[in-house]
């Protein structure tokens, strides 16, 4: 009974209270430049996901013959296995979202949501466990990344999906697909999660905590009460 | 003799000045008042409209946020006011009603109020606004209007800017033939305002009016204007090759003389002392005439103003003075709390 609870609790908290994009701040670089339009975040979502509920299953099967020291590389080598064949696929199957996601298809190796799951969850958790984290947070990052191209797709094009939504007499405001625009509802977006979360008694995101730091668990570091002195802390806010 | 006044022990300030952030908004309100009068004659009753929009809604947002926020209502230090015609004056006139009330939203909300209010904001509100809404609407924020074109009884006639003509001589290595080029208006015309261009900017006489007013009120200091406009000066003289009609054209063409005097002297993204608001005025001028020089737009007085609003801090942190009787700092080693 217990063990059911918690693995809900592992899938749920990667929607709101751990959302990797707007409470850990993980995955910010994708999550700007892909949000222009639904489609590309649908599918950008979509991919990570795979590879991160791929590369959770396979790195914690193999976390103890992982050796500690060689753990970063062994890691990546899984992640990059899986994002090769999400490219591929994604080639294969929609030509056109491979050709919008351009080179942020093949960057989900080094994407830090992956490989801080990876390092944070699936490599010191059993299998299943590592499953229902990726799947959560799969889930996290794709709404995330939903809910900010509704927004900058629907103010900066007029449309959604592709689909005309705005009168076409409403000039939409270019802003929101520029880069600019990405930052703002980004921003907005994250004050609307501290928000949410605030009401349910949870800590407000904190860009530098050890807590919320993918090394902390394994780090030497503890830092109380002033975790901005971290110098290990920045893993966690690129 | 009786002690009938009493002796009241206070904490400071024991001395309080009349200057209020309310006094000073009104001040300059009323310097804006000339150069709205020209944009009236010279642009027609559609100026009222767009600016009735803009004070409007800058007026509407800052009430509703500070209610959102539950801070204290600020409308009556009339702040608002004062970016809503700043902004106004900003916009062409031909400008849509809705889009003008787009901008008022940026510059309170998003500009002000996110920041905290009054004072707290990092970058001109009003500048910022027109930014967002030149890179929201290329189009409707680049038509504008020949001066006079209501009273003719035409419909929106399109004219290029002087200052998008000037740089098109430029460009092309010809500056020498830009005088009596056609549709360029001659100096007295661009000193008096009847040209095309944005509604508070054309009218150079009646900007200077109110930087007048303003600095004989005390309200803004010499430094930012003189050195903006003068840095902007030297450089059209030598990219110009000493032709001072070039000079001429450029300090009055595009929205230098309302950048400099009205929304680069904004209290609170200007530097405090003098030392730097020369930097932050030469820094204006600088990026103001390589923009218009070099860059792919026109203009560049609003992103020259935002640019150095945000160097503000370091430019602060450069020009704090010592105070008297501290140790020299010296060379490699960290003063002390820093």
């Amino acid at each position: 009974m217990a063990e059911t609870k918690t693995l809900r609790q592992e899938l749920t908290k990667g929607f709101l209270k751990e959302n990797p994009v707007l409470r850990l701040v993980l995955g910010t670089c994708p999550a700007l430049a892909v949000s222009t339009s639904v489609e590309n975040a649908i599918g950008m979502g979509v991919s990570a996901s795979i590879v991160l509920i791929g590369s959770n299953i396979v790195i914690s099967a193999l976390r103890k013959v992982i050796p500690a020291k060689v753990r970063i590389p062994a890691y990546v080598v899984v992640i990059a296995s899986f994002v090769t064949i999400v490219q591929m696929l994604v080639r294969a199957f929609a030509p056109a979202i491979d050709e919008q996601l351009g080179i942020f298809l093949p960057l989900i190796v080094v994407n830090c949501i992956i490989l801080g799951r990876a390092e944070a969850f699936a490599g010191k958790n059993a299998v299943i466990a590592s499953a229902v984290d990726g799947v959560g947070m799969g889930i996290g990052f794709t709404a995330a990344l939903l809910a900010m191209s509704i927004i900058r797709e629907l103010a900066g094009a007029g449309t959604l999906a592709g689909f005309q939504i705005l009168p076409a007499s409403v000039t939409p405001m270019a802003i929101f697909i520029l880069p600019p625009g990405g930052f703002f509802v980004f921003g907005l977006l994250m004050a609307v999660a501290n928000r949410l979360s605030e009401k349910k008694g949870l800590p407000k995101a904190e860009l530098h905590g050890c807590e919320f730091c993918p090394m902390a668990d394994s780090c030497s570091i503890k830092i109380e009460g002033n975790p901005e002195k971290c110098e290990k802390s920045e893993v966690s806010v690129q | 003799m009786t002690l009938d006044k009493k002796l009241t022990v206070s904490a400071s300030p024991h001395i309080r000045s009349s200057v209020t952030s309310t006094g000073i908004m009104l001040d300059v309100i009323l310097a804006l008042i000339p150069a709205f009068f020209a944009a009236v004659i010279f642009f027609g009753p559609r100026v009222l409209a767009v600016t009735a929009v803009t004070v409007g809604t800058c007026l509407l947002s800052e009430y509703f946020a500070r209610k959102a926020m539950k801070r204290p209502g600020t409308l009556g230090d009339l702040s608002a006011v004062v970016t809503g015609v700043i902004l106004a004056f900003n916009l062409p006139v031909s400008i849509p009603l809705w889009m003008a009330g787009i901008g008022s939203v940026v510059a309170i909300v998003v500009v002000k109020q996110f920041f905290g209010g009054i004072g707290m904001n990092f970058v001109n509100p009003a500048l910022m606004a027109r930014i967002v809404l030149t890179v929201s609407f290329p189009s409707a924020m680049s038509t504008w209007t020949s001066a006079f074109a209501w009273r003719d009884g035409v419909e929106a006639v399109t004219s290029a800017s002087p200052l998008a003509q000037l740089n098109s001589f430029f460009a092309s290595g010809s500056i020498e033939n830009f005088a009596g080029a056609q549709g360029l208006p001659t100096l007295t015309q661009m000193f008096f305002g009847q040209r095309s261009g944005s509604l508070g900017e054309v009218c150079a006489v009646a900007l200077l009016l109110g930087g007048l007013f303003l600095i004989i009120r005390g309200v803004i200091s010499v430094a930012i204007p003189f050195t903006y406009i003068g840095t902007v000066a030297v450089i059209m003289l030598i990219a110009g090759k000493g032709d001072f009609t070039f000079v001429a054209y450029h300090l009055m063409g595009g929205g230098l003389l309302l950048g400099a005097i009205f929304m680069a002297t904004d209290y609170t993204t200007s530097p405090v002392n003098v030392k730097g608001k020369i930097i932050f005025g030469i820094g204006c001028g600088f990026l103001t005439a390589v923009i218009r020089l070099f860059g792919s737009m026109p203009e560049g007085v609003s992103f020259s103003i935002i640019i150095m609003n945000v160097l503000v801090p370091h430019i602060e942190r450069l020009t704090t003075p010592k105070p008297f009787g501290t140790p020299k700092k010296v060379r490699g080693e960290k003063a002390v709390g820093q």
